[in-house]
């Protein structure tokens, strides 16, 4: 087992390295300088250059991806070339939007889904089974930027229950600011929940045709019980996986609804950063995020191989 | 009884007496860009002075509303005889906002910070000039000039000439202390800038207590943070399309303005066939400016015929020198060997002014049998390849510095116009301060410029901004990109 765990984390270094070299590189290699998008049309040459060197710019590309990743592992993410401050200052802030913001529709979607496809498992074919079925397929189908659209036209501009956009912030307290976010997390969720209620349902099926629910009928468990008591349990794996998969989309890929929102997510924010030539946030936040995922990613590998032994062998 | 009574009249009292202020004393304002930092001294992001001009920074002289140049923390003024020395009487009692005198001293900072040779201000061509500045005594300086220039007052006008601290200069670009009206409260980035008014002000007090500057982009959410009122006013409004509806809403108003964003279609005067004036001259008669003005723009926008705003005294309109005449242009392209037309390439940064722009444009053109091969660049990538790498034939941009028709006298500028006629012009300009030859030398330049056919000159760039009704004092035009909030009041 350790020696297993030791050679995930040694793939797991190579990784993160193989990963900073590209995104640095796919960064740099972007045409446009972010001097000259700063000083603007009547900026002199003169001044391109000091600016350059203030933003630590005028290095070779080597200096200066060794300078980024020498950082990182001190825990100094940068200097925004625009906003001036701390990067990490900056993905500290906007996090505080995304996170909730993520948790917020997960909750929502799980909320929705389970139910949805637990009561249309249990009624398979039944009108409600496709009611389900055709709800979720539209649910799919819907781009969620159009669906958060017609949410604002109908809530924030006609019943005004809602603004159309921006973040209270956590300062005006916890209710005002999961307010601003809830229009985005339903817009958020309602994909989200549907493929999670079909995965689910279809999870439910795939368990209740096997033996052991045979045999649980066979000992006397009515069809409700045999589902709640033994079907669920063994059903929640895939549906687990997949809400893994959407946690990490969600964090991710909000930029969308962010905009349409107009909240100062951290999608948003690499968003901006990319027409600014702000590279060195893009390349801390992206870098972040793969980190992210690939820590996820390994734990789960030795989640697996703790449960399963036969992983570990084939590691 | 009676003490029930008492106290019934003093609450109706209260009442009344509140009733006077009931007005909202807070807005919020909403603009489509952030400002990246709160320095206007060190960037040129035009938002940075949107927030900040004359509400939380001041100069020693600045624009008005209308664009006249009007006394800042610089009451009066003397010029020397041969217009190199101008001694500035500074405002008494003035105070930064974190409760440091501004003197002459600070003057003297700022100005020499701007023009130290690291500096960084995106303007350093308008401190250029300057020879010494001296403190005379704490409300008298002493600016002297390496030669006359008769733009030197406007030039410290500007967002990038205002008065800075050596106090609070190491914070300025999240915590900016400056002398206006208004001082800086809060940054929620990305979403908002809080201005508190200023109790110590020294001029006229703002009638605001609270001003709330919200960043939204995406013109759709602008749309519906105007439809849901979560915002007082919009400047710049994003969707032009959406105007109409505003100006049938009784809740709202829509004030169209002009800016200085001379929107021009620019070309390479360095590269064939281009260099030739004949193309050129059949280019700027092919173009239907209406037509753009009215597919790009939704009708916003006034017509010019040369690099200058209209809404100036010395605008002269030359738009005659390029009517729309397609047949003109053929003969004019077949004058100059180009009987079958030519093909350049048309680099559209992103404003829609310029994308929409430029699909109009490349009809207009091939009308006339000039192909183009459009591509859409992003700032930073305009920036690169147009700006700097002149690489390219042709492109449309806006010009939004105020009188800048002294670009013309720069050679290396992007679009590479090389008159040693024009040049000498320009530094008569700068030399001369008598306003009424002044006025008689830009007219000269503007029609040099028209008749040597440049560039394209398309429209001059509209400002819609929507308010909800009952705000008062906003600004119409924009002189410079400034939202001054030192005026607006609630009716």
């Amino acid at each position: 087992m350790l020696r297993f765990a030791f050679k995930r984390l040694v793939s797991l270094s190579l990784s993160l390295v193989v990963a900073s070299v590209v995104i640095f590189l796919f960064v740099e290699v972007v045409p446009g300088d972010p001097a000259a998008y700063m000083l603007g049309m009547n900026a002199t040459e003169e001044t391109l250059a000091a600016l350059r060197d203030q933003l630590g710019l005028s290095g070779t590309l080597v200096e200066r991806y060794l300078s980024w990743v020498g950082g990182m592992l001190r825990g100094d993410f940068g200097t925004s070339y625009t906003y001036r401050t701390p990067v990490s200052e900056m993905i500290g802030e906007r996090l505080w939007i995304s996170l909730p913001l993520a948790l917020y529709a997960l909750t929502l979607s799980t909320l929705i889904a389970f139910p949805a496809g637990i009561w249309a498992a249990s009624k398979r074919g039944s009108v409600a089974d496709v009611s389900v079925m055709g709800l979720t397929q539209l649910g799919v189908a819907i781009p969620n930027f159009w669906f958060a659209m017609l949410m604002v036209l109908v809530f924030s501009i006609n019943l005004r229950w809602f603004s159309a956009g921006g973040f209270a912030g956590w300062e005006s307290g916890f209710l005002p600011a999961m307010k601003s976010l809830t229009l985005p997390a339903i817009a958020l969720a309602l994909p989200q929940a549907s493929i999670l209620a079909r995965v689910m349902r279809s999870s439910l099926l795939d368990t209740l045709s096997e033996d052991f629910i045979r045999t649980a009928r066979a000992k006397g468990l009515t069809k409700r019980q045999a589902l709640w008591r033994h079907a669920l349990r063994n059903a929640l794996i895939p549906v687990l996986t997949i809400i893994g998969l959407q946690f990490s989309f969600l964090m991710a890929g909000a930029i969308i609804i962010e905009n349409v929102f107009s909240l100062p997510g951290l999608g948003r924010m690499v968003f901006q950063a990319i027409s600014a030539r702000d590279l060195i946030v893009v390349e801390s936040v992206v870098m972040l995020l793969v980190f992210a995922v690939i820590v996820v990613n390994f734990a789960v590998d030795i989640a697996y191989a703790a449960v399963d032994p036969r992983l570990r062998v084939r590691g | 009884m009676s003490f029930m009574k008492l106290g019934a009249a003093s609450a109706l009292a209260m009442m009344m007496a509140t009733g006077g202020a009931l007005a909202k004393s807070d807005i919020v304002v909403a603009m489509q860009l952030e400002p990246p930092h709160l320095d206007p001294t060190g960037a040129a992001a035009g938002a940075i002075d949107s927030v900040l001009y004359s509400n939380v920074f001041e100069g020693l002289t600045r624009f008005d509303a209308d664009g006249s140049i009007i006394p800042g923390l610089a009451r009066d003024w003397e010029i020397s005889e041969d217009g190199r020395v101008y001694t500035f009487s500074l405002a008494e009692g003035v105070t930064f906002h974190d409760g440091t005198t501004m003197d002459a001293e600070d003057v003297k900072f700022s100005l020499d910070r701007a023009r130290a040779e690291d500096s960084a201000n995106a303007q350093k061509v308008l401190f250029e000039g300057i020879e010494t500045v001296e403190v005379v005594d704490p409300l008298t300086v002493k600016v002297t000039l390496s030669e006359p220039d008769g733009s030197f007052l406007f030039n410290m006008a500007w967002g990038d000439a205002v008065i800075v601290a050596p106090e609070s200069i190491d914070d300025i670009k999240q915590a900016p202390i400056g002398t206006g009206a208004f001082k800086f409260a809060n940054w929620v980035q990305g979403d908002n800038i809080t201005l508190e008014r200023n109790p110590d002000y020294w001029g006229e007090a703002a009638k605001l207590d609270k001003v709330t500057f919200k960043f939204i982009s995406d013109p759709t959410a602008a749309f519906s943070a105007v439809m849901a009122e979560d915002v007082d006013v919009f400047t710049a409004f994003p969707a032009p399309e959406n105007l109409p509806q505003f100006e049938d809403d009784p809740r709202f108003e829509v004030i169209v303005g002009s800016t200085e964003g001379e929107t021009i279609l620019a070309m390479n005067n360095k590269v064939e066939p281009l260099d030739d004036v004949k193309v050129r001259k059949a280019i700027s008669h092919a173009i239907d400016r209406q037509a753009i003005v009215d597919g790009a723009q939704f009708g916003l926008g006034t017509p010019i015929g040369t690099h200058f705003a209209p809404h100036h005294p010395d605008y002269v309109d030359l738009t005659g020198n390029s009517q729309h005449d397609p047949e003109l242009a053929k003969e004019l392209l077949a004058e100059a060997g180009y009987e079958d037309g030519f093909e350049t390439t048309l680099k559209l940064p992103p404003p829609s002014y310029a994308r929409r722009g430029g699909e109009i444009l490349a009809s207009q053109l091939r009308a006339v049998g000039i192909e183009t091969e459009i591509s859409n660049l992003e700032w930073a990538q305009w920036l690169e390849q147009v700006f700097n790498g002149k690489d390219f034939g042709l492109t449309i941009v806006s010009h939004t510095e105020p009188m800048d028709i002294n670009i013309y006298a720069r050679p290396d500028y992007y679009f590479q116009y090389d008159n040693p006629d024009f040049q000498a012009l320009m530094d008569e300009l700068s030399r001369t301060t008598d306003p009424e030859a002044r006025s008689e030398l830009l007219k000269q330049a503007q029609t040099i410029i028209s008749e040597d056919y440049v560039n394209g000159y398309l429209f001059q760039l509209a400002t819609p901004t929507v308010a909800k009704a009952g705000v008062r004092g906003l600004w119409k035009d924009a002189p410079t990109q400034a939202v001054d909030m030192t005026g607006v009041y609630w009716e």
